[in-house]
């Protein structure tokens, strides 16, 4: 503030000088230029910065276009006078405009004008001086731009323009993203220690990955240095060789460089020297084919500082940089000088980094929950078909797969995102069902009782299901869109967020969960069904038609598998390999939850996702390992409770 | 038992040695090396490879058809036995380049820099350099060879027990041994597995120390390797089902139950033969793979030991002639199909190409089979040595199981 009243006392003072020119009264933007004239057409970034300061200094309206126009290389000098206007080109000549009145000057020839042209330096240091101009632009989509290209290249200048455009800032928003933003920046580059640390605790309990950001700059480690460390530098903590940090030859280095040890020729140095001197087949007196050990070089290598040919080290066959380097203290330390300032830092780190894993927990359970839910999704068809009825489908990943590509169809057909979805569902539904109760009808139904058979032809029809939608949809993914309003994601803070489309599936777990209880505990279809499945021979005398439920509960199973392909098709790509990646999991998470409760699979598939995240967060960047222990830990599982988490007893169990 | 001899109780032991050694014989006359060169190399492998799938085949009968555990994971354990051969064949051939290579150095490298070397030009593709524990034996061909065995038996024999103590049968232990199959194959895709990752080992074709032997000479002798090595195992398998201990084994797979309640160690019999046939099975592996040249994670998928089965049935399940003749059978037919020779089937509106369409043709053939012809091209035997099933023709009267047929019923 007080820097822009005595600005403009200044500007008020210059007005006030009879500043005479060749054709009058030059204006007070003029007048700045004029002063600063050397420095401008001299164009070096080493003497530039008075004029720059001065004319963004000046609080003059026009300041902003003068420096836009520098910038640009827009600012052309008239060699007769060595005014300085806007130029911009007119038919032959150039179209000149007073920078101070914005009226037009006439038009001038290209020899009569000279082109400032400011270098990269100089350009960037414009650009910087403008920031100011811009965070207080009017225009708010002007003022995010500027704001975010500080935060993309943050530097020690913009905290004052930053700080003296808040005050002024109308927007709420803007301006916390302001106030942030100058935490950060002074926190970084502060003046002085104390602002710095204040700024610091500004940051504490920010989840925002700039903030860490920050406090991870303040907290640099400069590479690994050699005990005496420089004056106030201050250490992060002291290192052995050979760990991570540094290694042994690193730090063997270090000390050469410091003075503390000889330089010693490295293994393939010594190897070079060796191969530099051979002499009639022999070096050093051994012969070269004798040289296939390390002991012989070894003995040949002394042979030859012994007769003089090499200069003579400190090494020796016995010598260990590991040893050398043994007595010697090595540190890491900060590249920030100022001990309070490190302190703050690291004091708010901890905290930050522990409500970050605290949020990170929960970004994890969610995570783990919708893996679940699509796990849960992918296995309650075979719930019922294999769950409760018994039958091995092989094919039900088929039926994913199936219902995935009917979405796909439609949305050749219908446009509208959110219409195909909605005309999708039933339809796949439809498909699916339709093909389950073929299969049903065709093979299955001539294989009951002979699970390992079923197994057998659902495995080909499974074959043969992936090869004929292979070589009608070819092997390339195709694109199931999901509607607008389902992209995106919901951002709780910078650390937890999930899409809107792994909501919706979850959404769709619990619809179908309630769906499936209801059908089989409340429906006459779900009544007959249990009775079929427990005793077909007594649901027969009781004139249940055990044909119809059987072909219908299938149906009903192969159905449910296509809306939950639909679904997932939605997030994954469509290939005809989609069914077979969830196959093996969705019989896991029937198996691991009980077979024959519905119940039990909805807690499979929470343990089985849970899991898969958990070891997943273990080792990050390994999914495929993630799978391979979630494997084995199931196998392992099934030892101890072979019949699933919720097992049936008594006559419901079967056998 | 009477005292006659184990071949004349099972003729069809030596019907099935005497084929083979025709067919052998057969191959070797008309191959490039020994003989006319009708057939061309490429192909002496394809026929030698196919000999391996049938000794995998008699392994996977023996666990399938006789003991009725439908296990998805002997092609794993068959995989298994090649990467065990591929890490000694990999190891000795890229040592083999590498000394030749280091041969022009002024100075002759030392064991270590040679060591450091092969490393170098193994692991490259997967960004490493250090050799992994696994490969500690792979200089040695004595060992890896025990490995062959011992690393498929291993896995069987911890699988096995876990499995077969928690009494976890039928479709529930397909699905367990697939699950492992596809663990196996999941942790082999890693790069960090220390065996290359998706890359999987190759260059299996050039055996070491044979660099001058020409490839069609190579391929006959790998043939008559694979041609023993089904003949060995075959007879082995005859005389493991002939004795009482196949009879255990046929009970076991007809009522589990009432073998336990007879006193049998079920879990026993179950663990010995699955660890046997993933034995058999890892053998088969490392016959097949210097014939095909690469093994990698693919070829362990849960979908190789589906086909394994789908091979056996077909075949006939429960005869181990029929095993044999369903890998030889289904997989000269797919080469066929799938090399592109089939003539491809012109509709008019649509080509129907048998590249795409064999696996439909063949899942569709596979269930008609389940369905029609549970005997498989085995069953075609019967005809000849009219050897008949009990007539229980006709629809089941009632939905149970074992329930009385409509011809049970009239007689």
């Amino acid at each position: 503030m007080l820097k822009r009243v005595f600005a403009a006392l200044l500007a008020a003072v210059i007005l006030a000088l009879p500043a005479q020119a060749q054709d009058g009264t030059l204006g007070p933007i003029q007048t700045i230029l004029q002063e600063h004239s050397d420095a401008i057409v001299k164009s070096s970034r080493k003497t530039i910065g008075p004029a720059i300061d001065a004319v963004a200094g000046s609080g003059l309206p026009q300041a902003q276009t003068v420096l836009q126009a520098w910038q640009a290389k827009d600012m052309w000098q008239r060699k007769a006078d060595g005014l300085f206007f806007l130029a911009k080109p007119s038919g032959d000549g150039f179209a000149l405009t007073d920078f101070d009145t914005g009226t037009e000057a006439g038009v001038a020839a290209k020899g009569d004008l000279e082109q400032i042209k400011p270098n990269a330096g100089i350009r960037a240091l414009l650009g910087t001086a403008l920031v100011q101009f811009q965070l207080l632009d009017p225009d708010r989509a002007r003022r995010v731009a500027a704001l975010t290209s500080v935060e993309r290249d943050p530097v020690a200048e913009l905290i004052e323009p930053l700080a003296g455009s808040i005050e002024d800032e109308p927007d709420a928003e803007l301006k916390a993203r302001k106030e942030r933003l100058l935490a950060r920046l002074t926190a970084r580059f502060g003046a002085t220690t104390e602002a710095r640390v204040t700024a610091i605790h500004v940051l504490s309990g920010s989840l925002a990955v700039e903030a860490r950001g920050v406090l991870n700059q303040v907290l640099t480690l400069q590479p690994p240095a050699l005990a005496p460390y420089p004056e106030g530098a201050i250490v992060a903590r002291t290192v052995t060789p050979g760990g991570t940090d540094l290694s042994i030859d690193a730090a063997y280095d270090l000390m050469v460089a410091a003075g503390q040890a000889q330089p010693v020729p490295t293994v393939a140095e010594r190897l070079q020297t060796l191969s530099a001197n051979i002499d009639g087949g022999r070096v050093g007196g051994v012969p070269v084919a004798q040289l296939n050990t390390q002991e012989a070089r070894d003995r040949a290598y002394l042979a030859l500082v012994a007769a003089g040919t090499v200069p003579a080290t400190s090494w020796t066959p016995e010598f260990s940089k590991a040893e050398s380097v043994a007595g010697a203290e090595f540190a890491l330390l900060y590249a920030e000088k100022d001990a309070a300032v490190i302190e703050a830092a690291r004091a708010t780190l901890k905290g930050i980094e522990r409500k970050v894993a605290w949020n990170q927990t929960l970004d994890l359970g969610l995570d783990a929950l919708s893996l679940a839910s699509i796990y849960f999704l992918a296995a309650i068809g075979l719930a019922i078909t294999f769950g409760v009825m018994g039958v091995i489908n092989m094919a039900h990943g088929e039926f994913i797969m199936m219902g995935a590509y009917t979405g796909y169809v439609v949305q050749q057909f219908i446009p509208n995102h959110t219409a195909s979805v909605l005309v999708a569902i039933p339809l796949a539904f439809a498909v699916t069902f339709a093909a389950g109760v073929a299969m049903e009808r065709l093979v299955i139904r001539w294989l009951y009782n002979r699970p390992l058979e079923t197994l057998l032809a659902t495995f080909g029809i499974s074959i043969a299901l992936q090869q004929l939608f292979k070589n009608i949809f070819g092997t390339q993914a195709r694109p199931l869109t999901a509607p607008d309003w389902l992209g995106g994601a919901w951002t709780l803070n910078d650390v937890v967020s999930i899409s809107y489309i792994r909501i919706a599936i979850f959404f769709l777990a619990l619809i179908f969960l309630g769906l499936v209880l209801f059908i089989m505990k409340r429906t006459r279809l779900g009544l007959e069904t249990r009775a079929v499945t427990q005793n077909p021979g007594m649901a027969g005398a009781m004139g249940i038609r055990t044909d119809r439920v059987n072909m219908l509960t299938f149906g009903l199973g192969s159905g449910i598998a296509g809306i939950a392909g639909m679904a997932i098709g939605l997030f994954a790509k469509v290939t005809s390999e989609l069914g077979s990646d969830y196959i093996v999991q969705s019989f896991m998470t029937v198996v691991v939850g009980g077979v024959g409760n519905i119940w039990g699979t909805l807690l499979g598939a929470t343990l089985i996702g849970t899991l898969q995240k958990g070891i997943e967060w273990l080792n990050p960047s390994n999914t495929l390992a993630a799978q391979t222990y979630m494997i084995i830990f199931i196998i392992i599982f099934i030892q101890f409770r072979p019949r699933g988490i919720i097992a049936l007893k008594g006559r419901a169990a079967g056998d | 038992m009477t005292s006659r001899s184990f071949f004349l109780r099972n003729p069809s032991v030596l019907v099935f040695l005497a084929v083979l050694a025709l067919f052998t014989l057969g191959v070797t006359v008309f191959s490039e090396a020994y003989g006319s060169g009708e057939l061309s190399t490429s192909f002496v492998k394809t026929l030698g490879k196919t000999l391996c799938l049938a000794l995998v085949a008699v392994a996977m009968d023996l666990v399938w058809g006789y003991t009725g555990i439908l296990s998805l994971g002997h092609f794993a354990f068959f995989g298994l036995g090649g990467y065990m051969i591929g890490m000694w064949l990999m190891y000795e051939r890229t040592r083999t380049i590498v000394v030749t290579s280091m041969a022009d150095a002024p100075i002759p490298p030392t064991e270590q820099e040679i060591v450091d070397a092969i490393g170098t030009q193994i692991f490259g593709v997967v960004g490493s350099s250090e050799f992994p524990a696994v490969w500690a034996f792979a200089d040695s061909l004595v060992l890896q060879l025990v490995l062959v065995v011992a690393v498929p038996g291993l896995l069987a024999l911890v699988f096995g027990w876990l499995a077969f103590r928690s009494r976890v049968t039928g479709v529930y232990l397909s699905i367990l041994t697939q699950a492992m199959t596809l663990a196996l194959s999941l942790y082999l895709f890693q790069n960090d597995s220390g065996l290359r990752g998706n890359n999987g080992l190759s260059g299996l074709q050039n055996l070491p120390g044979l660099g001058d032997v020409p490839q069609s000479v190579v391929s006959v002798c790998l043939f008559w390797a694979s041609a023993l090595a089904l003949a060995l195992g075959y007879v082995l398998a005859a005389w493991i089902v002939s004795g009482k201990f196949g009879s255990v084994l046929r009970g076991i797979r007809d009522n589990e139950a009432r073998v336990r309640f007879l006193g049998y160690s079920v879990e026993g019999y179950k663990l010995a033969i699955f660890t046997v046939t993933a034995m058999i099975a890892g053998i088969a592996g490392a016959l097949y793979y210097p014939q095909a040249g690469i093994v990698n994670p693919a070829e362990i998928a849960p979908i190789a030991s589906i086909y394994l089965a789908v091979w056996v049935a077909i075949g006939g399940r429960g005869r181990l002639y029929g095993a044999a003749i369903g890998a030889v059978f289904v997989s000269l037919v797919s080469t066929w199909f799938t090399g592109g020779q089939a003539p491809d089937i012109d509709l008019g509106f649509y080509t129907l190409s048998w590249v795409d369409w064999w696996t439909i043709l063949l899942g569709l053939s596979f269930v008609g089979v389940t369905l029609f012809a549970p005997k498989g091209i085995g069953g075609l035997v019967d005809l000849i040595t009219d050897r008949r099933a009990p007539q229980r023709h006709g629809a089941p009267l009632g939905p149970d199981v074992g329930s009385l047929r409509e011809q049970e019923a009239d007689e």
